[in-house]
């Protein structure tokens, strides 16, 4: 294929992703909205008021940029999982497989339409925070590359998983009980300053406790790690789960007999 | 001239251990209409698989309109269009959409995929169902919308896999006449069909495949003319009471109208139809027994079994280049 064809099977591929999306919104768009208004409400009005201020800020101010991130980390993974998986099942995946869409393409689609859906819900749950809360952006760049680059590799870590994946159990597993205990114990709703030594030693393992406080650093202005670290991790990650995905297609690992 | 279709050598063995293919070699011309026929498990939809890349061979040497497929194929890949035996689109999306999103895939642009898209469900007659969520068409349509898919992108060369298995047999004949008019347009099409009257209809040329081997391949006229004899209903106006006297014929009594006769090759009808005048029967009507190339297809894949046939691509001599 040439490369204006490939851009044209590239599109193709986002738009059938986004429009799946949009079309079951009751199921992707509307949950996590809702389910982020009783974080809201329960963390930051009821309880945040009586644990006082968190590195300085409020603690509403604190976990917004924690709770922002959850939902784009949960939505990114989740699109591209169900989505390939819900293919595979289908067998529809079929449909791209006899074209003659290049791997990376076929990956670049399926990420591109998680990313979307990521951040489309990060801008629902950012808007619906302001309902709570003044937010303030200390640093754009960083504030925009980590929340771009952190769905880029949940959307990855989501297309490998449905790779894998033999049945609907399979694309639960992960995320029940991998990701949503990385993404309580990796500093959305505390700083790792306040855990004994040997926890936040422990916590410095979880990646998402780099992606959670350089967005954090990117609204706030505080973190509890080294950003620069933190980015250059993600951008690691990212290039390794690419990679490992493109090795899959290519080998045709569950997808061709 | 160069094939649409060359295989060389094709195996095929599963991770399961299964030997699905066992050397195939296939070879299919330009603007041919070609049967592939066998029993379940033959290898004919592994076969397929290969060709458009949803099955990895083992070994073997596979090309399309002269494109490796282990060099470019990406290339290969555009000239083909399948439309396979199970449904495998999603069930959710609408019936406009499946067929013009395959044309993004193929790298159409969205209005040309668009047009496409309509030429093409109106021609199969789904134009109206354009807006309705696949899961809700009946089988048929289903059948229909996957060979609209197909053909999106126009590609050379289509393969359709079982493509009227449930089908009524109004929509299997409306079916018939637009393949043999998109053949005749040009396209070299590849059917495996269980439907043997399908394939004696529509395909100038046939293979047979057993237990992953071509044990025949020739034109259709060719292999029907290897038919040693043929079993006919003849449908008396007159009652009968017994078997007529055939002279040399073999029969039988089926009721009070209607008998059967095994006419071998070398005999003629006419002289049965002139014995049966003396006798005063008035024969109304007659008809084969069983489809002819059935008939045949089952000696073939027996004689395979027994281990008296070995594989038979040397018939391809008797080919008659009717494509």
């Amino acid at each position: 294929m040439n490369p204006q064809e490939q851009w044209i099977a590239f599109s193709t591929i986002v738009v059938k992703e986004v429009r799946r999306f949009t079309r079951i919104w009751l199921q992707t768009l509307l949950p996590p909205a809702i389910t982020i208004v009783l974080y809201f409400v329960i963390f930051g009005t009821l309880i945040g008021p009586r644990i006082g201020e968190m590195s300085g800020f409020s603690y509403i101010e604190f976990v917004v940029p924690g709770l922002i991130m959850m939902s784009v980390i949960t939505n990114s993974y989740s699109n591209v999982v169900s989505s390939f998986y819900g293919t595979k099942f289908q067998r529809s995946v079929e449909e791209l497989l006899v074209s003659p869409v290049p791997s990376y393409i076929i990956l670049l689609g399926y990420v591109i339409g998680g990313v979307c859906r990521g951040l489309i819900v990060g801008l629902i749950v950012t808007v619906l925070s302001l309902f709570f809360t003044d937010l303030q952006v200390n640093n754009i760049p960083v504030t925009v590359a980590i929340v771009f680059l952190t769905a880029v590799l949940f959307a990855l870590a989501g297309f490998i998983n449905a790779v894998f994946a033999n049945s609907f159990d399979d694309i639960s597993i992960i995320p029940t009980f991998v990701l949503t205990p990385l993404t309580y114990l990796g500093g959305v709703f505390y700083s790792i300053n306040m855990l004994p030594e040997f926890w936040q030693g422990l916590s410095m393992a979880n990646p998402i406790l780099y992606m959670v406080n350089t967005f954090r650093y990117g609204l706030l202005g505080i973190t509890d790690i080294n950003v620069a670290w933190a980015f250059c991790m993600v951008i690691g990650f990212c290039v390794a789960l690419f990679a490992f995905s493109i090795y899959l297609l290519d080998r045709g690992e569950k997808l061709r007999s | 001239m160069t094939p649409a279709l060359s295989i060389r050598n094709l195996h095929k063995v599963y991770d399961s251990g299964f030997v699905a293919l066992k050397g195939l070699d296939l070879e299919v011309q330009p603007g041919d209409f070609f049967a592939l026929l066998g029993p379940n498990g033959a290898g004919k939809s592994t076969t397929i698989g290969v060709i458009c890349s949803l099955v990895k061979k083992t070994s073997g040497d596979v090309s399309i309109f002269g494109t490796d497929i282990d060099k470019d194929f990406s290339l290969a890949k555009k000239d083909i269009g399948v439309v396979p035996q199970e449904f495998n689109f999603n069930q959710f999306d609408k019936v406009y959409d499946i067929v013009k999103t395959q044309g993004g895939y193929f790298g159409l642009p969205p209005k040309l995929a668009g047009q496409r898209a309509e030429k093409y469900l109106k021609k199969l007659g789904l134009w109206d169902k354009r807006n309705q969520i696949s899961r809700t068409l009946s089988g048929g349509m289903k059948r229909r919308l996957m060979i609209a898919r197909a053909l999106v992108h126009e590609p050379k060369l289509l393969i359709l896999d079982e493509p009227t298995a449930g089908v009524d047999i109004e929509i299997r004949r409306s079916m018939w006449q637009f393949l043999k008019e998109i053949n005749e347009n040009g396209t070299t099409i590849i059917l495996t069909t269980h439907y043997l009257e399908e394939a004696e209809n529509l395909c100038r040329n046939v293979a047979i495949i057993d237990r992953g081997l071509i044990v025949q391949n020739s034109s259709t006229k060719a292999l029907l003319r290897k038919l040693s004899k043929e079993v006919f209903i003849l449908d008396a106006q007159e009652e009968l009471t017994e078997l007529p006297q055939m002279g040399g014929y073999k029969g039988q009594l089926i009721d009070s109208h209607s008998f059967e006769v095994e006419i071998e090759k070398h005999q003629s009808i006419n002289e049965l139809f002139a014995s049966l005048s003396e006798q005063g029967i008035h024969v109304v009507s007659m008809r084969n027994k069983t489809n002819r190339l059935e008939e045949l297809f089952v000696s073939l894949v027996a004689s395979h079994n027994t281990g008296t046939h070995t594989q038979a691509n040397a018939d391809a001599e008797s080919r008659q280049g009717e494509v």
